[in-house]
């Protein structure tokens, strides 16, 4: 098989996974689901870390720790600040055990 | 480029695995968080692969940058409020797709350099290029603009100049002119102009569109990134790129048309609906039309004498962070024998979902939160209700202006209510800058005031009854 047809079949079948995956999605999870897809492209790190391992330009050195620098942000904020949500989804199905006191000033 | 060894092939095969369970987990209550944990170790493996096969250079600098990426993302990530989210993550995609776009451009300088180049990589390997360059480039300008309209840097109301349609076809059409010759007859100019005519599509793109309908563009621009991931992929010939970049675009795409028909629009009318005009946009002025409006005591009474309650929680709720004290308010009625429940519009706060995310931090009862569709046909029945910090999610103008920016939205029918209050800070319109009719109804009670402010006063007042 050629390969670019290996690389079309892996998309489409990735195409028809990436949306039945996610089909039953309630509306209540819509935020984290978008933030933690997010975090999942941010996977780009790698391919920039690949770039500018392989280069023995300045210019493009440069231009390649800037990539590396900004998918990081992509990738390890997305992936914190979705589990920061989460946290609260987490804590709120537990009303019975965080109840007490926990009225007023519970959150910072 | 280094052949990729079996072991690391398998390794990338698995963190592809990874990712789709992270997706998986992500769209269950119960699995949320573990799936995303999984997300987070199938990355940080994935990226750790190429250190032990490839002879990379700059090692240090390289573990430095991901060092100060990693700082500020973990920063950021900490800092932001929750009501601020919305706009962080159209940042963290916008600078994804800035990666992206800088990858490719890197890329296509290698493909340049080696020797027989062009010849050896095929046109079909240049169109990818392109398109990530092209498309990554769309994300970062279009997120940064997402960003600043949320943040209130610039105006949320959409913005549209004399001539905009013309630029923007012109600008999409230099776009794909360029990809065409980059794929054609590859040189580093071509990609380097492409990026800056994706820059300024990315620009025009998003400008248009209206604050309720910046989250939809939002999700839409994240599709878009995990596209140019995808292609980068196939470009830098990594497997893992192409599943996880695929599995984003397009669940991605599919969450944007869920988001979008549970606001009842269109993706096309949110994008293209300013371009085409005709749309009756609020200047965003406050109206001098006569209001009725009462003090915290009087609201008080109103409240402390009814049975039947409905909250109506929205995004100026939050940002004065009256929950802790509305929640108190909800358990002092609760207690006095008034049934209490609080209404969530799916949009409510600043994007799907984001009004749950809200009051999960200020720990209000899961059992409390009705959705739309389950609480709709209570609003007849209610003796008040009582709205705070919400406009768009209740403006009947959803149902009877055609042309409104959020017509054909479904509403909570909060207009049905025997007595409904409002708890506003002004009569400044809400994020879709129109101005809600049902503010100049009889049956409708104005509390002016910061919400934090006039709550605890109405908490005071119901107890002191």
């Amino acid at each position: 098989m050629n390969d670019a047809v290996v690389w079309l079949t892996i998309f489409v079948l990735s195409v028809f996974v990436g949306i039945e995956v996610i089909a039953k999605v309630s509306s209540t999870l819509h935020t984290p689901l978008m933030s933690g897809a997010n975090a999942i492209h941010g996977i780009i790190l790698l391919g920039a870390i690949l770039v500018t391992g392989t280069t023995d330009n300045a210019l493009a050195l440069v231009i390649g720790l800037v990539a590396i620098v900004l998918a990081a942000v992509n990738m390890v904020g997305g992936f914190v600040v979705t589990d920061r949500m989460l946290q609260m989804f987490v804590r709120r199905k537990r009303p019975a055990r965080t109840e007490p006191g926990a009225t007023e000033g519970g959150a910072r | 480029m280094t052949a990729v060894p079996v072991w690391a092939q398998l390794v990338y095969l698995a963190c592809a695995v990874g990712f789709i369970l992270a997706l998986k987990g992500l769209s269950g209550p119960r699995t949320a968080r573990t799936g995303n944990l999984v997300g987070a170790a199938a990355a940080v493996i994935a990226c750790a692969v190429p250190f032990f096969y490839v002879d990379l250079d700059h090692v240090v600098l390289i573990l430095v940058a991901i060092a100060v990426g990693t700082v500020g993302g973990v920063v950021g990530a900490r800092r932001v409020q929750m009501t601020q989210m919305p706009q962080m993550v159209a940042l963290f995609n916008g600078v994804g797709g800035g990666a992206a776009a800088l990858v490719a451009l890197l890329e296509l300088h290698e493909i340049l350099e080696q020797p027989g180049g062009v010849d050896v990589v095929g046109w079909f390997v240049l169109v990818a290029t392109a398109f990530t360059i092209f498309v990554g480039s769309v994300s970062f300008a279009g997120s940064v603009i997402t960003f600043a309209k949320l943040q209130e840097l610039m105006s949320s109301a959409p913005l549209v100049f004399p001539g905009l349609a013309i630029v923007f076809g012109a600008s999409l059409v230099a776009g794909v002119g360029l990809a065409t010759q980059l794929a054609l007859s590859p040189a580093m100019w071509v990609g380097i102009v492409l990026a800056l005519v994706g820059l300024l599509f990315g620009a025009l793109l998003v400008l248009p569109v209206g604050g309720a309908d910046v989250p939809i563009v939002i999700s839409l621009l994240n599709a878009f990134t995990g596209l140019t991931v995808a292609a980068g992929g196939y470009v830098l010939d990594n497997v893992v790129l192409l599943v996880a970049g695929t599995l984003v675009g397009a669940s991605g795409t599919f969450l944007t048309l869920l988001m979008a028909k549970a606001m009842g629009r269109s993706v096309s009318n949110i994008l293209f609906g300013a371009l085409k005009g005709g749309s009756t946009l609020g200047a965003g002025v406050a109206s001098d039309r006569p209001v009725r409006s009462a003090g915290p005591e009087d609201v008080a009474i109103m409240l402390a004498y009814a049975d039947r309650i409905i909250i109506v929680p929205g995004y100026g709720l939050a940002v004065a962070q009256a929950q802790h004290t509305l929640r108190e308010l909800v358990d002092v009625l609760g207690e006095r024998g008034a049934d209490v429940d609080y209404a969530i519009h799916p949009v409510a706060g600043r994007m799907p979902g984001h009004m749950n995310v809200l009051l999960a931090e200020a720990q209000v009862p899961y059992e409390q939160l009705k959705e739309m569709d389950d609480i709709n046909g209570d609003f007849k029945d209610a003796d008040v209700v009582l709205v705070v910090g919400a406009n768009d999610v209740v403006n009947p103008a959803a149902k009877t202006t055609p042309g409104a920016p959020i017509y054909g939205m479904p509403i909570l029918n909060v207009d049905e209510a025997k007595q409904v209050v409002f708890m506003k800070r002004s009569m400044r319109p809400g994020f879709a800058g129109i101005e809600n009719e049902l503010l100049f109804e009889d049956h409708t009670t104005l509390l002016f005031g910061d919400a934090k402010d006039s709550m605890s006063k109405l908490l005071n007042a119901v107890k002191a009854l």
